[in-house]
């Protein structure tokens, strides 16, 4: 391999979502180097892989040492069992660090993966949120506030960093037959809770759409902040009709202390903030990346909420 | 030979079975004019009948239903210058009474019955309706929105025909003598018409004060309660009365002027619609022979 090409550098690789996205560069011939404190079983032999912390001194000797080109920065953890300390150690400063990396070695693009969670689902939020609507997930949800400072970060560096081309997307619910966030487990049970008299319209986008976008984002020239779409909005209700699945109506005021309950029992993987995304509109306006980009997602309403279960 | 075991319908089959009756209903009264109308509706809908903001015609068709026979048999409702409403963006500002909001449904049902080209038309709800269960789903299924200016915006730059009510609950909750006195008017309609060039239609409804006479509204109460008011009118329980409705629609105001000008400038326009509206009421009221026959 020409180790002068600049190479595409990926934090998080090793994740269910880092492995599509390996795939598809791979598939396109691009060098790759993934970044990643986890094992990475069965990777392709030609794509070089570094398993060290962002954090550590090693991380920053990779981007010293190696040619890169581009950085997508996905090394974020979505763990609801871990403590929130380690949660904002690792989101936080991991992503600090790897900001500080593309500054301080000349990497010319970076794409930054937050997430359409950082509105926060709320009964008044407008049907469509654009990308100048508030960051108001923790206000509610107070467990996921170092994403939402993942997300405040990369905009600063965007602003102090004009030679970096910076992209920050916020993609909607990502779902994926490999996918183990809470919107993709959800969608998988056998008899989910819905809150009784709620039938939100939700947003979700297949796996592989979403890494197109990392990739499409990729392009020379883009630069800001945009939100990811999928196919479109359907509502809670339809998507449980479309799957066959009979869910089980909870008044809501009963709904929130008794998962919070199974949740401290860890006898449910949803904390119960997790609620809000089934009771209120959380929903965005994607056609800013659409104007700049052109991309549309290659799978329909029912092949994206079926990707979930396949 | 067994006897077939006794089985209870689940809730999915009443609810089906219900769906089913009031479409019925709906078509029954609305016979092939409603048919031809729904199908000539602008609405763009996914794989499941549903439009980016949540709203779904079979369930709109469901709700016609009791509206329609409300509208027809109850209310009995009579429309005037509904062709004065012009096709594309536009927002009809109307006087708003009679505790529950029944005058917005027999706006909306003649909007759809009348109207030439049919409109489905959507009104803005308060921030708080999506806390509530089953009234959320119904309201966005039914097409009407959470009233924030990013909505209503978005709905009229994609030409549609939005219902505001810009006295809000001070008008809806007024007791019975202050009857067709206009209630203050806010500010927003007129700074979402300069925003998106819209014409506002000022449309009058006569007969919605007397279907449900408030004679005094126990305030303090309604707040310990966290209720928006608490009316007490003649039938105790929200059933409106069968008074005789009249919808006059005025002609289209079109405003110039910069969303963001000051109070005082947008508070001129505002009074502006607001008089008219007085007018075509005071206007109603004489022409009307009597409330209730």
């Amino acid at each position: 391999m020409n180790a002068d090409r600049p190479a595409i550098a990926v934090t998080g690789i090793c994740g269910n979502l880092g492995r599509v996205l390996a795939k598809l560069l791979h598939k396109e011939g691009q060098p790759i180097v993934g970044i990643d404190r986890r094992l990475f079983p069965g990777k392709p032999k030609d794509i070089e892989f570094h398993q060290v912390d962002i954090r550590k001194r090693k991380a920053e000797e990779v981007f010293r040492k190696r040619n890169i080109g581009a950085l997508i920065h996905m090394g974020i953890m979505h763990d609801p069992r871990m403590s929130a300390e380690e949660h904002h150690q690792f989101n936080v400063l991991g992503t600090a660090k790897a900001l500080e990396y593309c500054a301080r070695y000349g990497v010319k693009k970076l794409v930054v993966l937050s997430s359409a969670n950082v509105y926060g689902p709320h009964p008044a939020n407008p049907n469509f949120l654009t990308e100048d609507a508030p960051l108001m997930a923790s206000a509610r949800f107070g467990d996921i506030r170092d994403l939402v400072e993942v997300d405040i970060l990369a905009q600063s560096f965007l602003w102090k960093h004009p030679e970096v081309e910076t992209v920050i997307l916020r993609p909607v619910h990502i779902v994926g037959p490999t996918i183990q966030n809470a919107p993709s487990r959800y969608l998988r049970l056998r008899r989910p809770w819905v809150l009784m008299g709620f039938d939100p319209m939700v947003q979700l986008i297949h796996v592989e759409d979403a890494c197109r976008a990392m990739i499409e984002a990729l392009r020379p020239g883009l630069r800001g902040v945009f939100n990811v779409v999928g196919p479109g909005e359907v509502s809670l209700s339809a998507i449980f009709k479309e799957l066959g699945v009979q869910p089980v109506p909870i008044p809501h005021v009963v709904a929130r202390p008794l998962l919070d309950q199974l949740f401290k029992m860890r006898l449910s993987n949803f904390p119960p903030g997790e609620l809000d995304h089934i009771q209120f509109q959380g929903t965005v306006d994607g056609s800013r990346f659409l104007k700049a980009t052109g991309f549309r997602p290659k799978y329909d309403l029912r092949e994206t909420i079926w990707a979930a279960l396949r | 030979m067994n006897p077939a075991p006794l089985r209870l319908p689940g809730p999915t089959e009443i609810g089906d079975a219900l769906r089913r009756r009031l479409q019925e209903l709906a078509f029954r009264l609305g016979g092939d004019r409603l048919r031809e109308r729904l199908a000539a509706l602008r609405v763009h809908t996914n794989e499941f009948g549903q439009d980016p903001f949540g709203m779904d015609l079979d369930y709109v068709t469901t709700a016609l239903g009791p509206l329609l026979w409300l509208y027809q048999q109850y209310f009995r409702v009579q429309v005037r210058g509904i062709e004065k409403v012009p096709p594309g963006r536009c927002l009809l500002v109307s006087n708003h009474s009679g505790q529950l909001p029944l005058d917005g449904a027999m706006i909306a049902v003649a909007m759809l019955m009348y109207a030439e080209p049919p409109r489905a038309v959507r009104s803005m709800v308060e921030r708080w309706v999506p806390t509530l269960p089953f009234v959320s789903t119904f309201f966005a299924r039914a097409g009407q929105v959470v009233g924030t200016p990013e909505n209503c915006i978005r709905l009229l730059e994609s030409e549609e025909c939005i219902l505001v009510f810009p006295e809000g609950t001070r008008g809806l909750n007024k007791v019975f003598a202050r009857r067709y006195q206009l209630a203050e008017f806010g500010q927003g309609f007129m700074r979402l018409a300069l925003a998106t060039s819209s014409p506002v239609v000022p449309v009058a409804v006569i007969g919605a004060e007397e279907q449900a006479p408030a004679l005094v509204n126990l305030e303090p109460i309604a707040r310990l309660l966290r209720m928006p008011a608490l009316p007490i009118t003649p039938t105790i329980l929200p059933i409106p009365l069968p008074s005789r409705y009249t919808i006059y629609f005025g002609e289209p105001m079109r405003f110039e002027g910069h969303p963001n000008d000051e109070d005082r400038l947008i508070e001129e326009k505002v009074q502006a619609v607001r008089s008219t509206i007085q007018s075509m009421v005071k206007v109603g009221l004489e022409e009307r022979k009597s409330i209730f026959f």
